[in-house]
């Protein structure tokens, strides 16, 4: 965790003009401004680089649903928060240790969450009459003493980039949009980090545009210089690299890996795959990331609508492909009645959910975990299906194999709840070669004898056969199908025995996955169970609470349908349990009604997800 | 078809009769039905079509001709209501090999499942799509459909519809279909060569088919399907012959302007010279002729419409994947397993 008070002298390293460095564990920053000042990609680039440098570390992008939302206007505001540490980093933080503002909005917005004595960065120019009233402020915040529990550094960031640049006779709109890297490069200072990887970043990205590469790589060194040069700050910081296990890492975002875990299980599978998306946020980065890497062989078909993806998709896999289609909330809803026949028909169908604040449109840009009673039951009749979520970014990757591997071999529709923090965030990942990963075994039927198609295996998994396989044709459909031959029928005794050989399949898998880990004592006082994005502040919160000497146990369920085996042994083991989620208790209700064990909920409905600290305000208060 | 090289000749498609293409299931269908006459023609055509049983997949929605692909001794997927379409799609994508049939009704195809009817056509996939068109809900028992007729008494509409009836030649031309044909029930002759000429077409062919709903819209097509009153309202299309019609072929249609006039060619003014000629490769005159619909006492035009070359959505699917195979060469997982950027920890 971030402690600012924990520093060591190192003394200056003879070229940085006197400027002593302070040693500090941990920092977490906030780059904040207008939607269109390029916040994402700063934050980006400083968690590539502060991941290149060996920190780790974990972000948090929060941006707004417009895309240009009127300039100035606090609801136009985008930030992105990410804390680096030279230990492991469970969460983006929780306060910030430096906050940079490049308008009033943007400080209005974000300067609750610094905290007292912070770094708070402006871009002076900004605070002009305009951008106060647009922001509500009635005096300029920079004057009227109301920053005074702040160290305020007030950097005419726009005037001193616009200054840089005059000789390279770029209009003043062009000049202006490169102010963001000087803040970058000002950062890069104060941090003590390379500002390479951010110069090869330009060079490629702007290589047929080298005037704008020029533009924004002298804006950068500019910041960079302007910490080093200017008197504004007595010192830099460094945060060493953390002590992470031996080998290559990456930066990965949660769609990232997503998308690459969906490519590693068609190789490893053996199958096409058809990945048939609408697009919608935020989830629409599968559908980029896969449309590029049609060098795979991957299939990527924008439908016309959220129901024509998941109907594509049950075709392709009907035909033997990998059928996929990725979404959010509201596009889940659209698709429910085609989950519904991916049941029936007992087809794997891969179903992407990256949750977001719902419910109808919702928060479109904002995180939430409350599609998991709709993952679950959503759907008319009896329709179980399987249910995983990742527990972080890199976790999307191991989750979505997962998925494929109980897709195909228990032919069924499995639902990866995702959700926007997971998505957008990032973290390193110790990259896996390609031999470390299983094979999925694959088999099409095409021996004719004895083939019906619901007549089941050991798993009650009916067989894949294909069209073009030559004397398998045989029809599907929404329709009962009669018990073995899978003929159209009504009689009473044989829908029970279907509705209960498909809810016996589903449960099946509990067979297949492993048990629920518990990390802590195996028993005691207090259990944290997650799911989903919340491992993080779970983790970072128990780890805080155990630094005070007391003790607690979480674990996280990363299968949700079926549940774990061993979690009713696990759930008994704990006199308390708590159940945080950013829903209004959804595992809860389904724990209680499962296991009918009083837990204790923590719901947070905000659109985004828990400080570690309100975790750890909760367990103190169960515990004392 | 090569019925003699069958035995020698593992690919060859065997010789197949129609018999060979019915399930074992009971057809289910009301007796008089319009349903029966559509099956067998499909049945009876598809032996002369050369495709093998286990590459044919029917498709189909939800509705009374939406039970077809349990009728076939074929690969068949009844889906759900509007979304034979869309499912089509995906199976013909996974494998273009096949050869995909797409059974669909007037409230399947063109009320809920309208929005992927254009999707298909402007795509142009290379499956067969086959419009039942009873211009009633059958299934639910008698509510008025989108061809429903305007001012029509049904279930639903007891004061008449207040909605106007689509065409669905004029939208399938609309979404720039390939393909576009019409025939009838009741007309088994002629069916057959339109399900053949629908196979034979690369792209999206879209087939309207007159069907009976003897149940909740007895008659609706009769004055084109009955032997009394046919050859005065239905005018055959053939590719480069004159629209002509009529009991004793003595009328036809004629170009005024941008309008067509239908002619008495026995008026002592009119020849068969002034007659359209069909052409169906041209879009606007298959335009013209869908227009018929709307005018009316002008014969229902029944044939070919249009048959035009586009290339196909799967084609140029795949030409991406090998274009982009052949760039980039084939995709190693270790290399976006890496990604772009790494950094090692000792």
């Amino acid at each position: 965790m971030s402690n600012n008070d924990d520093t060591t002298l190192v003394g200056n390293n003879g070229n940085n003009h006197n400027k002593i460095i302070k040693e500090i564990p941990s920092v977490t920053i906030r780059f904040a401004g207008d939607s269109g000042d390029g916040m994402q990609l700063t934050g980006n680039q400083f968690t590539d680089t502060a991941a290149i440098f060996g920190n780790d570390i974990g972000t948090l992008p929060d941006f707004p649903a417009e895309i240009r939302a009127p300039a100035g206007t606090t609801y136009g505001v985008s930030g992105f928060q990410l804390q680096f540490s030279s230990s492991e980093v469970y969460t983006p933080g929780d306060e910030l240790d430096v906050l940079v503002a490049m308008n009033p909005a943007a400080l209005k917005v974000n300067i609750k969450d610094l905290k007292k004595g912070g770094v708070l960065i402006v871009n002076s120019d900004s605070f002009e009459l305009k951008n106060l009233q647009l922001a509500g402020y009635t005096t300029n915040p920079l004057d009227d003493n109301s920053l005074d529990d702040y160290e305020l550094i007030e950097i005419p960031i726009t005037k001193t980039t616009l200054e840089v640049l005059k000789e390279l006779q770029l209009s003043q709109k062009a000049a202006v949009k490169c102010k963001n890297f000087f803040a970058l490069g000002l950062m890069y200072w104060l941090y003590e980090r390379s500002m390479e990887k951010t110069v090869s970043w330009i060079d490629e990205k702007f290589s047929k545009d080298p005037l704008i590469a020029e533009a924004n790589k002298r804006a950068l060194k500019a910041g960079y210089h302007f910490g080093e040069t200017s008197e504004i700050f007595s010192g830099r910081y460094n945060i060493r690299p953390a002590k992470l296990p031996s080998g290559t890492y990456r930066s990965i975002s949660g769609n990232e890996a997503l998308a690459i875990g969906l490519v590693a299980a068609s190789v490893k599978s053996g199958l096409k795959t058809f990945l048939a998306t609408y697009p919608i946020t935020p989830a629409s980065d599968i559908l980029h990331y896969l449309s590029k890497h049609k060098n795979f062989g991957i299939m990527t078909f924008q439908a016309e609508d959220e129901i024509a993806s998941v109907t594509a998709a049950i075709g392709a896999s009907f035909t033997g492909s990998l059928g996929v289609t990725s979404t959010s909330g509201p596009g889940v809803a659209l698709k429910t009645e085609a989950i519904g026949l991916a049941v029936m028909t007992e087809l794997p169908l891969i179903v992407i959910n990256v949750q977001r604040g719902g419910p109808s449109t919702g928060l479109p840009t904002k995180t939430e975990q409350a599609d998991l009673m709709q993952a679950i039951y959503g759907r008319n009749g009896e329709c179980p299906v399987a249910v995983v979520a990742p527990c972080s970014p890199s976790d999307c990757f191991n989750m979505i194999f997962e998925a494929v591997k109980i897709a195909t071999q228990f032919m069924t529709p499995v639902m990866f709840l995702s959700d926007g923090y997971l998505a957008n965030g990032s973290e390193p990942w110790k990259v896996i070669s390609s031999s470390e990963l299983p094979e999925i075994k694959i088999n099409f039927r095409t021996e004719k004898e004895g083939f019906f198609p619901y007549l089941r295996d050991e798993n009650l998994s009916r067989p894949w056969a294909v069209p073009g396989t030559p004397g398998l044709e045989h029809r599907i459909g929404g329709l009962e199908k009669q018990n073995i031959t899978g003929n159209v029928n009504y009689e009473p005794e044989n829908h029970e025995t279907m509705v209960k050989l498909r809810a016996q399949k589903i449960a099946n898998i509990a067979n297949y996955i492993p048990d629920l880990s518990v990390n802590g004592d195996e028993q005691g006082e207090l259990l944290i169970l997650g799911w989903g994005s919340t491992y993080g502040a779970i983790v970072a919160a128990s780890e805080n609470v155990r630094a005070k000497g007391k003790k607690v146990s979480y674990a996280h369920l990363r299968y949700l349908n079926p549940l774990p085996k061993n979690l009713g042994t696990v759930l008994s083991n704990f006199k308390k349990v708590l159940i945080p989620e950013m829903n209004l208790g959804q595992l809860n209700k389904i724990i209680r009604s499962e296991f009918l064990t009083d837990t204790i909920a923590l719901n947070k409905i905000q659109g985004l997800p828990f400080k570690a600290k309100e975790i750890e305000n909760k367990i103190e208060e169960i515990l004392n | 078809m090569e019925v003699k090289e069958v035995n020698n000749n593992i690919n060859a498609t065997p010789a197949y009769t129609a018999k060979d293409f019915a399930s074992d299931q009971d057809v289910r269908w009301c007796p008089g039905c319009g349903d029966y006459s559509i099956l067998a023609q499909v049945q009876r055509s598809l032996p002369s079509l050369g495709i093998k049983k286990e590459n044919l997949v029917f498709v189909a929605g939800i509705g009374c001709s939406s039970r077809f692909p349990y009728y076939m001794n074929t690969y068949g997927f009844h889906t759900i209501h509007g979304r034979a379409t869309s499912v089509a799609t995906g199976v013909k994508c996974a494998n273009p090999d096949l050869s995909v049939w797409i059974v669909a009704g007037d409230g399947d195809l063109l009320s809920i499942g309208g929005n992927h009817f254009i999707h298909i056509l402007r795509r142009n996939l290379d499956v067969n799509l086959l419009l039942f068109n009873n211009r009633i809900y059958g299934l639910t028992k008698g509510q008025y459909s989108p061809t429903s007729e305007l001012g029509k008494i049904t279930k639903s509409s007891p004061y008449g519809t207040i909605d106007n009836p689509l065409n669905p030649v004029s939208l399938a031309l609309g979404a720039n279909g390939t393909f576009i044909a019409r025939s009838m029930d009741r007309d088994p002759k002629h069916l057959q060569d339109m399900v053949k000429r629908v196979s034979e077409h690369k792209g999206t062919s879209f087939l309207e088919i007159f069907q009976n709903c003897n149940i909740f819209n007895d008659g609706a097509f009769f004055l084109y399907t009955e032997k009394d009153t046919r050859l005065d309202n239905v005018v055959y299309l053939e590719h480069g012959k004159p629209l002509v019609y009529g009991s004793a072929n003595n009328k036809g249609i004629k170009l005024d302007g941008f309008t067509p006039v239908i002619v008495d060619l026995n008026d002592g003014v009119h020849s068969i010279n002034d007659l359209l000629v069909h052409n169906e490769k041209s879009r606007d005159l298959a335009f013209l002729l869908s227009s018929f619909a709307d005018r009316p006492g002008y014969p229902a035009p029944v044939g070919v419409f249009l048959d035009i070359e586009r290339p196909t959505y799967e084609e140029q699917l795949y030409s991406q994947i090998e274009a982009a195979t052949a760039k980039k060469g084939k995709g190693d997982l270790d290399d976006i397993l890496k990604g772009t950027t790494t950094w090692t920890i000792a």
